[in-house]
């Protein structure tokens, strides 16, 4: 080994300089720390990684960090991290969203990139609130959350993420807590190792409009099994748990999507060929 | 390996540490969480204009550098295990120094920041006297001993500091401005 | 062929419902009229079925090109008359059009035999009866030919390479029915010939505007295309598929244009040019990632291929009303470019323009073609390739020493690191940003950063292309997009009648280059010309120029396409008064 390849890249390399707005407490700075741990334990340098996001306190991370970013529009961040992977199916593409951007604005997409199977990596830091707005239900906030856009609770049913990946086709799905920032990297490392579509739901909780998520600490616990490649069973399982069940949850066999582009056939003045009389 | 059970945390046990390599790869880990931790609080802090507790941080965040390069130096050119951060035994989730990121707010007083940082001492004491006491290596139990008696010395200067810092009478909650929409 | 009293156009329709194959027989008929060297385009005109519904195909021969309908058709052919009636304003028939039908088809339309044209009868079933795997579309493709002068081997030409894989019963079949429909059509001694072609028909094209902006497209550079399926759009996509695939590219099938429209702003972040094709109800949904594009910085092309609106319109009827929301559309101050081609033929050109300009301005490019131009099969002279190529400004290694993503330049335009590129790591932003890239909302940023992408748009030299200019007459017709066929038919036949016009046709519509165009028509008499309901063009000068003292508009919403003489009408009315 030579002695360049023997400098082993660290978390710091995938930070920036730019200081989080996140309020203290948030769960998301531990996010970032596992995502700047699960990259540097990767080995891919920074600037082969892009990080992707909609709108929301969790899509602020990409500047956060010392890769290539992109925080785009609300909701579309898998389909400009599609656009971006498809066309570079060289870089690492890690699509990073919250409850709101990635199940409510962003739920069809969301269903689509799972069935696509893509080979990329989406973490979601569910907190069960729009946080940037002042705190309104998301699409998995308890039916009885008290707001000032519902008042007494919405009394709908929440969005359960983890079994609709697994239904729309997802290849990897796991739970992660962010309050456990080494375990979060270990998944996620997983997830972009893993290929196809990999989904990691990260309870990531919000201090300032849902500070009853500082008990989540104290329910989570790791899965009791293993991961299975049976989805039908990995369904089962994470719709009779509590919710708190942190781990890989299901490792499917699907290959990857691939639309790719192979090597040019031919010249594009062939192309003129099929229109001449 | 045994699969975890329902209700426990991910984490393994620190009784799998069974080497001064270990040991040290460990103590070393823990110091350089511990000063991460506090150098992005203090980040945080001066993010969030709380410039009293930014600089404690930024203190503190020296000690554990500090403390860091120390163990570096009795490492030597001493050959380490090398452990992704998620390898290590601490016997829980995380670094048992780790200060809890989840119980901090921006309106935190130097005192309870300090409570905190009190807490996570406590906690690499127990971690070190918990392999000393374990420990059938002398050689293992020698260092565990010691690094035990570092931070038992941290608990007291951690202590030492909350006597300066009496609790102010606002209270952490009171915050007169209401949080502001953003995106 | 004859010589004497021949016509230089000539348009005949071809009718029939229930999967008659009329749209065959018309698309067989304009190839064989470019194998003959003669120019031409073919519309069609269906019914809301997916299949089974009436269809009439609109064949138009010229020998010269020729870039809109005729104002007339000289022949309706009908397999059969069933329903036929829907088209009656389109046949624009009059006394000295010819009605051929099947007696057993149905009675000529009431509507249609009002105009006074004269009738005639082709047994198309019965005759198509005698001849195994005879069909009846094929003796009216004979009709067709014969009326317009075609030979039978250049029908067979065409036949055999489309039908030869079918096997030498099919082409016989085939054959034997062109030539009862030929003797037929001699028959009814009303032939509408054509004069002799200009020139052989040699390496001429038949291709349509979809086709043609998807060539553009993949000339300029474009190796990614994301999709969502719209009419009438989607045969540009559909062209991209394979076409895509041979050039090293590639195409996905988003869920939605939200997605689409976002995939290609991924993709075009990563380094390569790329493009999406859609209609007006989907390019109403893009519109806030055209936004994106803009303050982020990201090249992109979205061709919007009209139709008649708002809402689901008529999706298979040509309008020019997305010019409002393709120049205004966007929230917040968010320049853009803007293009549209001229012709079938110019679809090449402007698509290959608009990338070119959008990844040399780093800034998404609408491109606005219609339906008229997307799926008007037309025979042309090949588009000559041009120099145009997509050519991103990116960073050297100076630049990414203390790289700034939006620095500002002295044109507007900073180097755009590409992932991949190390110490070139940024985040590109919808949020107002600093030349870093870092959210901001300073007064300076923001202001800085939209001078940046205004100026940037505003100081390109944009070459002679940004509009056609012909002619220099006194009256101006000033026009845009498919309508600049008919206003050039309509320049023609006024300045023939003693009225010198200019046409004036912008392909460049945002950012509008003011200056030029108000020399353009300066101390002239102008006719804005327009296909929508409210002049969108019209009031979009107006609050761009100074127009001169005398300015009349003609403008209304499709269905039924302006021609030559409603423009010719509009011009000498105005002179007579």
């Amino acid at each position: 080994m030579s002695v360049i390849e023997a400098i082993k890249l660290k978390p710091r390399d995938f930070a920036s300089d730019v200081k989080p707005v996140w309020c203290p407490g948030c769960g998301d700075y531990h996010v970032l720390m596992s995502v700047t741990r699960a990259l540097a334990a990767l080995g891919t340098p920074p600037e082969r990684v892009a990080v992707v996001s909609g709108i929301g306190c969790s899509s602020r991370i990409p500047a956060y960090t010392n890769c290539y970013g992109f925080h785009g529009v609300h909701g579309r961040s898998l389909a400009l991290g599609t656009g971006l992977k498809v066309a570079r199916p060289d870089l690492t593409v890690l699509v990073m969203s919250g409850d709101g951007d990635g199940f409510s604005i962003g739920g069809n997409h969301f269903l689509h990139a799972c069935r696509r199977n893509v080979d990329l990596t989406y973490v979601v830091m569910d907190n069960r609130v729009y946080g940037m707005t002042k705190g309104q239900p998301s699409p998995t906030t308890e039916p009885d959350w008290d707001s000032a856009l519902a008042p007494g609770g919405t009394g709908l049913r929440p969005f359960h993420p983890l079994v609709i990946a697994l239904a729309s086709g997802a290849n990897f799905v796991a739970r992660a807590f962010s309050g456990h920032p080494d375990e979060t990297a270990r998944i996620i490392v997983e997830a972009v190792r893993h290929p196809g579509f990999s989904f990691v739901e990260v309870l990531s909780p919000c201090v300032t409009f849902r500070p009853d998520q500082s008990e989540w600490k104290d329910l989570v616990h790791a899965a009791p099994v293993e991961a299975t490649d049976d989805p039908a069973r990995a369904a089962r399982r994470i719709m009779t748990d509590d919710g708190f069940n942190i781990g890989v949850l299901y490792r499917g066999n699907r290959p990857p999507g691939t639309p790719q582009a192979g090597a040019a056939e031919v010249d594009v003045a062939e192309l003129d060929r099929e229109f001449a009389i | 390996m045994t699969a975890p059970v329902s209700g426990s945390p991910p984490g393994r046990s620190s009784a799998a540490i069974a080497s001064v390599g270990e040991l040290l790869a460990h103590a070393l880990r823990m110091e350089e969480e511990a000063e991460e931790r506090y150098r992005l609080l203090a980040d945080q802090m001066e993010t969030h204009n709380n410039p009293e507790l930014a600089g404690l941080f930024r203190k503190l965040a020296g000690h554990e550098a500090h403390h860091a390069e120390e163990i570096r130096a009795q490492i030597g050119r001493m050959e380490l295990p090398g452990l992704e951060s998620w390898d290590h035994s601490w016997g829980g989730p995380e670094s048992p120094e780790a200060v809890d990121f989840g119980a901090i707010r921006y309106t935190t007083t130097p005192r309870q920041a300090l409570q905190l940082a009190l807490d996570a001492e406590r906690r690499a004491f127990e971690f070190f006297d918990r392999i000393a006491a374990a420990a059938g290596d002398p050689e293992l139990k020698r260092w565990a001993a010691e690094f035990a008696a570092e931070e038992d010395e941290h608990v007291r200067l951690v202590l030492g500091e909350l006597d300066k810092h009496p609790e102010p009478p606002r209270h952490p909650d009171d915050d007169p401005d209401p949080p502001v929409p953003q995106d | 062929m004859t010589s004497t009293g021949a016509r230089d156009s000539a348009c005949v329709a071809i009718v029939g419902s229930g999967g008659a194959g009329a749209l065959t027989a018309g698309s067989i008929l304009l190839e064989a009229a470019g194998k003959a060297g003669w120019y031409g385009l073919m519309t069609r005109s269906v019914g809301p079925q997916i299949r089974g519904g009436e269809a009439a195909a609109f064949v138009r021969l010229s020998t010269h090109p020729v870039e809109c309908i005729a104002d007339r058709c000289d022949a309706v052919i009908a397999i059969d008359w069933r329903k036929a009636d829907r088209f009656a304003d389109e046949f624009a028939l009059d006394s000295g059009s010819l009605l051929v039908g099947d007696p057993r088809g149905g009675d000529v339309p009431e509507a249609l035999l009002r105009s006074g044209a004269a009738t005639a009868e082709v047994p198309m079933k019965e005759l198509a009866k005698g001849i195994e795997g005879g069909r009846p579309n094929m003796i009216a493709l004979g009709v067709a030919a014969g009326l317009v002068g075609l030979s039978t081997e250049l029908v067979m030409a065409v036949l055999e390479k489309r039908i030869g894989s079918k096997g030498a019963g099919a082409v016989a079949a085939s054959r034997a029915a062109v030539e009862i429909g030929l003797d037929h059509a001699q028959r009814i001694g009303r032939p509408i010939a054509l004069a002799a072609a200009e020139g052989a028909g040699h390496g001429r094209w038949q291709i349509t505007g979809n086709e043609a902006a998807g060539l553009g497209a993949v000339r300029g550079g474009v190796r990614f295309a994301a999709a969502y399926p719209i009419t009438p759009a989607t045969e540009l996509l559909e062209w991209l598929t394979p076409a895509l695939a041979k050039v090293g590219g590639v195409l996905v099938q988003a869920e939605d244009e939200l997605a689409s429209v976002n995939m290609i702003i991924g993709s075009s972040f990563g380094g390569t040019p790329s493009l999406t094709a859609t209609s007006g109800p989907g390019l109403a949904l893009m519109i806030e990632a055209l936004g994106l594009a803009t303050a982020s910085e990201i090249p992109i092309v979205v061709v919007d291929v009209m139709r008649a609106g708002p809402s689901t319109g008529i999706p298979t009827k040509s309008e020019q009303s997305d010019l409002n929301i393709a120049v205004h559309g966007c929230h917040g101050d968010a320049p853009h470019i803007v293009v549209a081609p001229l012709s079938v033929s110019d679809c090449v050109f402007t698509t290959q323009w608009a990338v070119h300009l959008a990844e040399a301005m780093q800034a998404p490019a609408i491109v606005l073609s219609d339906q008229f131009l997307g799926q008007t099969l037309a025979v042309i002279d090949p588009p000559a390739p041009v120099a145009f190529l997509a050519q991103r400004r990116v960073p050297d290694a100076a630049a990414l020493a203390g790289y700034q993503r939006y620095k500002l330049a002295a044109d507007g335009v900073s180097p755009m690191a590409l992932p991949g590129m190390a110490a070139g790591q940024y985040t590109a932003d919808g949020l107002t940003h600093n030349e870093k890239g870092t959210p901001s909302s300073r007064t300076s940023d923001h202001r800085d950063q939209l001078d940046k992408r205004r100026d940037k748009l505003t100081g390109f030299a944009y070459g002679d292309h940004w509009a056609q200019i012909e002619g220099d007459g006194d009256l101006v017709l000033l026009t845009w997009g498919s309508l600049t066929g008919a206003a050039r038919e309509a320049a023609q036949r006024l300045s023939e009648a003693g009225v010198a016009t200019r046409l004036v046709a912008p392909r460049l519509i945002a950012p509008l280059q003011v200056d030029r165009l108000q020399e353009a028509i300066a101390g002239r008499r102008v006719l804005v010309i327009e296909q929508n309901h409210s002049g969108q063009l019209y009031r979009y000068l107006r609050s761009m120029c100074d127009l001169p003292g005398e300015v009349r508009t003609l403008y209304r919403p499709g269905p039924q396409p302006i021609r030559p003489g409603e423009i010719c009408a509009a011009a000498q009315a105005w002179r007579s008064q």
